[in-house]
């Protein structure tokens, strides 16, 4: 790896949903954990499963699988806790992954105009290239992003990388 | 030398709730915004229907002195399964007489923790926030937004337009001042916690008078 390279490079966790992987600064994870009781209670967010109760927080459950992948998962292997940012501060917000996350350095190349807002960049791991997912696109929130249908746009995606 | 003085540790503050369920849902309310408790026998006959097409979680009015009392079904407000209601809360400081399953118990709550900001639809005026009692996370109801201004202003507009003149029923009082329907809570086993207040507890208005509720049917 040369200087410059270390330089420019950013640590990202790897998540997986399903057969894909997605990737997410590393600076916005606080935690992975196992999955614990979903607490469900009347609401009109659709993307919001419930809650679950973490170190005395409340913290929103997001299923981002139907969304990213096109369908919800049926299973999960933990919770990656992440940092939502919104106007007035930071809240946790705890995404469903069904495998093992992993720590990495790479570049990422920033999205262009082409890419969905739930995109914020792309990088180059063993050979895939993998989405960096902008959390503030892609979870809901007070003002939220109009994203348009997941699945074509980003099937079509996939398929040029 | 003169050691430093103790620090006072700040008192915990508390919060007086009843918890209670809607289609088998758990809530929580703040007893201070609970006028009344009543059973839902004693609105029958007293309630008079109505007819908002577009607001079907109203079916019922209550005359209650110069003011309208609007009868909200806990579960068509929430979106859950329909019910039998037993009780009905009517809200302090609104016009809401809302309609649930029955009480769990009360108790205090240490922590209000506001609704995650992820949560961004009509949610927002239903509650004041989430607390966890008992390692539950409970939503906290926020009395005001069972009855949204413009659903008050369309109920109201139905209601002058119907001819509320004949709105003539009213609630029942058994005593003077605020009447609440439940035992005292020697009989009313809601108390499970040791910090929780009895129900008669002046805060909330809840003075103990005498039960049209049959005590045997709230939890022990």
């Amino acid at each position: 790896m040369s200087p410059q390279t270390q330089t420019d490079s950013e640590s990202f966790v790897l998540l997986r949903l399903a057969e894909r992987r997605f990737a997410v600064a590393a600076g916005d994870i606080a935690e992975l954990v196992a999955p614990s009781r979903i607490f469900r209670f009347p609401h009109h967010t659709k993307e919001i499963e419930g809650v679950i109760l973490r170190r005395g927080r409340i913290v929103p459950v997001c299923d981002v699988a139907a969304r990213l992948i096109g369908k919800s998962l049926l299973s999960r292997r933990f919770y990656l806790i992440a940092q939502r940012r919104y106007t007035n501060g930071t809240e946790w917000i705890a995404l469903p992954v069904t495998g093992d996350c992993e720590l990495i350095f790479a570049e990422m190349i920033p999205a262009s105009e082409a890419d969905l807002p739930p995109v914020s960049g792309w990088l180059s791991h063993d050979g895939d290239v993998i989405e960096v997912l902008n959390l503030n696109a892609l979870t809901p929130g007070p003002n939220p992003t109009i994203l348009p249908a997941p699945t074509e746009s980003l099937q079509q995606q996939e398929a040029l990388s | 030398m003169r050691l430093p003085a103790p620090t006072k540790s700040q008192p915990v503050r508390t919060e007086q709730i009843i918890l209670f369920r809607v289609s088998g849902q758990l809530f929580a309310v703040s007893s201070a915004s609970v006028k009344e408790v009543r059973s839902v026998d004693t609105l029958s006959g007293a309630a008079k229907e109505i007819a908002q097409a577009g607001l079907r979680k109203v079916r019922h009015i209550v005359q209650r002195g110069e003011h309208s009392l609007y009868v909200v079904n806990g579960a068509m407000h929430f979106g859950l399964p329909p019910f039998a209601p037993a009780l009905v809360f009517v809200l302090r400081r609104t016009r809401t007489a809302l309609l649930v399953d029955g009480i769990e118990k009360m108790t205090t709550m240490t922590r209000l923790q506001a609704l995650p900001q992820a949560f961004c639809n009509d949610e927002r005026d239903w509650y004041r926030g989430v607390t966890a009692i008992d390692q539950t996370v409970v939503p906290v109801v926020k009395p005001e937004g069972f009855l949204t201004p413009d659903e008050l202003f369309l109920l109201d507009s139905s209601l002058q337009s119907n001819g509320s003149a004949g709105l003539d029923s009213t609630i029942p009082d058994e005593s003077p001042s605020e009447a609440t329907l439940l035992e005292s809570s020697s009989n009313v086993a809601v108390n499970s916690e040791p910090s929780a207040a009895p129900l008669g507890f002046k805060g909330a208005g809840l003075d103990p008078t005498p039960s049209i509720i049959d005590p045997s049917s709230l939890p022990q």
